[in-house]
């Protein structure tokens, strides 16, 4: 059974897709591509696109080797260098040098009031940061292509009724029900004396940000497996009497690839902003974890005074999220070269 | 049209009703004691035993739940803190005030500061979305394309603070924001509210320019509009009179997304201006563990969502002539 998206790879039928971007490849023996290498040639092609995807790996790799550069730069998010040296904070606690304190010393400056490193602060908040919005990004992914594929392939009942509850989901006031919902994940597991531990924070904001985050992955897959279904290869392994199971991971799933890559890849800033916007509300990571987010918290509480202070988790908070986007729609072009912004 | 209205409002009230029941057994079933959840940090035993009687927790929880839905409609009488009237959502712990009332109040605050913007927003968008259709291809349509990926990419309390900052404290041209009640002095309102306008609209206008433009591109294209031309109208004749109608679809229905959004937004907008609306009001109820006011702030939230996307059907109707309710 050929699958659209498996083309054969028969000479030919590749420059012909290829040529449909534009830009005619030139060569004299017309090989045979795969989907995969046609979708890499376009994306190469794509000057916007491997810029923005160059500043997202950038930012990954500060997220991963947060250690490496705490090790290379000698100091970390913790230690309040503020308090304990003396000549660096005022006594309102803002940093005497200009510009919020910045210096070979400190790169990014002085936190005010703690007196803690900006510069590690940032770089370990954007690893805190990111981790979450991978992780709820792999979970509402997980979830929702399940869910997506199997009301869309059962159809009746089924359908109707994660249908509803999707819907009820969307219904919910999502910020206002991420804040609300966050205290009481967090009471399920201990009770109001404790102390919150960090992990079960971590935990909360994890779970509540999938619980809202799977019902439009899922409301997506869910209409083009509508469409799928009906089409003749589904029909001809039906008849051949392949199993739903099969039908599902061999036949629908690879034709799925594309809308699965594409909107989990345009959720996942949104998911770096919806912890940030926790953490600038107060209710996100608590200290001492360093929180990209967090930083707002106290940026906004400081800016009449110290202005550089937001200027650093705001400004690379923009670059990222910019550089997501374009990646995001690179991505779609490269995928999908018909359907053009 | 009439048919229609009643299947969305009975759907509408179906779907409140879930969010209320599902908000309420999280609340009042996940905590291990609701009433110690009520009580806050520090608890003395004394309170924690009126509490839990005054909550009526010797009840099963389906009957509280009952009591809570029926004082919606009807009122109810809380003993510990004396009648609450019709729209009864209950008492706030933190503040002693009925949570409808506390709502009430803030409602101008949130009401503004969403209209406002959704004004700015839509004029700038569908206005600079047009432009690049217009000049499609052109300078123009590269700016608003590019800006609009940036835009949509800015954080409230990111350039919030920053635009604070150099309007307000360096420059002094604007009063630091504020509510101000419209109908004592409507420019006050004005003045006070305009950077929080300003703010969103850099954030939410992006949307509206995109769509607008590839709309508009797309009913450009169309055969009525071909039509037209063939008949000698003008240029701006057909895409003033005719193409817009066809591109305000999908601009209406993002837009009771984005109102509901800018609405449940409210909580962080309210939070970087310091405005002291609903959003402010449930992010002080969460830090309290005022659960009445979370569960009459989330189904006020819900009602205003659900209202919303009904607005947006029967306007798809009065836009198009050729979308049939029913």
């Amino acid at each position: 059974m050929t699958l659209p998206s498996q083309a054969m790879p028969e000479a030919g039928t590749a420059p012909a897709a290829a040529g449909g971007t534009g830009g005619g490849v030139s060569g004299p023996a017309m090989a045979g591509r795969s989907p995969a290498q046609l979708m890499w040639r376009r994306f190469r092609r794509d000057r916007t696109g491997v810029a923005s995807a160059i500043v997202v790996a950038f930012f990954f790799l500060v997220a991963i080797l947060a250690p490496v550069i705490s090790a290379l730069y000698g100091k970390d998010p913790y230690t309040t260098y503020g308090q304990s040296v003396p000549g660096l904070l005022n006594e309102y606690g803002y940093p005497i040098a200009p510009n919020g304190g910045m210096s070979g010393e400190f790169w990014f400056g002085l936190e005010p009031g703690l007196g803690r490193d900006v510069f590690m602060q940032l770089v370990y908040g954007i690893r805190t940061s990111l981790s979450i919005a991978v992780v709820v990004a792999v979970i509402t992914t997980i979830i929702g292509v399940v869910m997506g594929i199997w009301s869309g392939y059962a159809g009746g009942k089924t359908d109707y009724v994660i249908g509803r509850v999707i819907d009820v989901l969307l219904a919910f006031p999502s910020q206002l029900f991420l804040i609300v919902m966050l205290p009481v994940v967090e009471a399920a597991f201990v009770s109001p004396e404790e102390e919150t531990p960090f992990w079960l924070r971590y935990v909360s904001i994890c779970v509540v940000l999938t619980v809202l985050g799977w019902a439009t992955m899922s409301r997506i897959l869910r209409a083009q497996v509508l469409s799928l279904r009906e089409r003749e290869f589904i029909e001809a392994a039906r008849v051949t009497g392949a199993s739903p199971a099969r039908i599902i991971f061999k036949e629908l799933l690879p034709n799925l690839w594309t809308p699965i890559i594409i909107q989990s890849t345009l959720a996942l800033p949104l998911y770096v902003g919806a912890e940030a916007g926790l953490g600038f509300l107060g209710v996100g990571m608590t200290e001492p974890t360093p929180d990209w987010g967090r930083m707002f918290l106290v940026g906004s509480n400081v800016y009449h005074q110290d202005i550089t202070y937001l200027v650093f988790p705001g400004v690379s908070m923009v670059i990222f999220v910019v550089a997501f986007n374009l990646l995001g729609d690179s991505l779609r072009d490269a995928f999908d070269p018909k359907t053009r912004r | 049209m009439f048919r229609f209205l009643l299947r969305r409002i009975a759907g509408a009230a179906l779907i409140l009703l879930i969010i209320s029941a599902v908000t309420f057994f999280l609340f009042y079933a996940v905590p291990r004691d609701p009433a110690r959840a009520f009580c806050g940090k520090i608890c003395p035993p004394a309170n924690l035993a009126l509490i839990r009687h005054n909550l009526g927790m010797d009840d099963p929880l389906f009957v509280q739940y009952w009591h809570w839905l029926v004082g919606i409609f009807a009122g109810r009488d809380l003993v510990q803190f004396g009648a609450c009237p019709a729209p009864c959502l209950g008492y706030s712990f933190a503040t002693q005030e009925t949570v409808f009332s506390a709502i009430l109040d803030r409602l101008p605050v949130t009401v503004s500061v969403t209209l406002g913007a959704a004004v700015v927003i839509l004029t700038f968008g569908i206005g600079t979305g047009m432009l690049a259709a217009w000049q499609q291809g052109r300078p123009v349509d590269k700016v608003a394309s590019a800006s609009s990926v940036i835009g949509a990419s800015l954080q409230i309390y990111f350039v919030g603070p920053i635009l604070v900052f150099f309007i307000v404290d360096s420059m002094g041209l604007l009063p630091r924001p504020a509510y101000r009640a419209f109908t004592e002095n409507p420019l006050d309102w004005f003045v006070h509210l305009l950077i929080p306008w300003v703010v969103l609209a850099m954030i939410f206008t992006a949307n509206y320019t995109r769509m607008t433009r590839s709309t508009m591109v797309e009913q450009l294209a169309e055969d009525y509009v071909r039509t037209a031309r063939a008949k000698g109208m003008s240029g701006p004749t057909v895409f003033l009179r005719f193409a817009w109608r066809g591109a305000m679809i999908p601009i209406v229905t993002i837009f009771g997304v984005d109102l509901a959004t800018l609405l449940g937004g409210a909580i962080i907008t309210e939070q970087t201006f310091t405005l002291h609306g609903i959003g402010e009001l449930a992010v002080r109820a969460v830090q309290n563990t005022d659960l009445p006011m979370l569960l009459g702030v989330t189904l006020i939230g819900a009602f205003a969502i659900v209202m919303l996307n009904i607005v947006v059907d029967v306007l798809y109707a009065v836009i198009d002539p050729r979308v049939r309710l029913a």
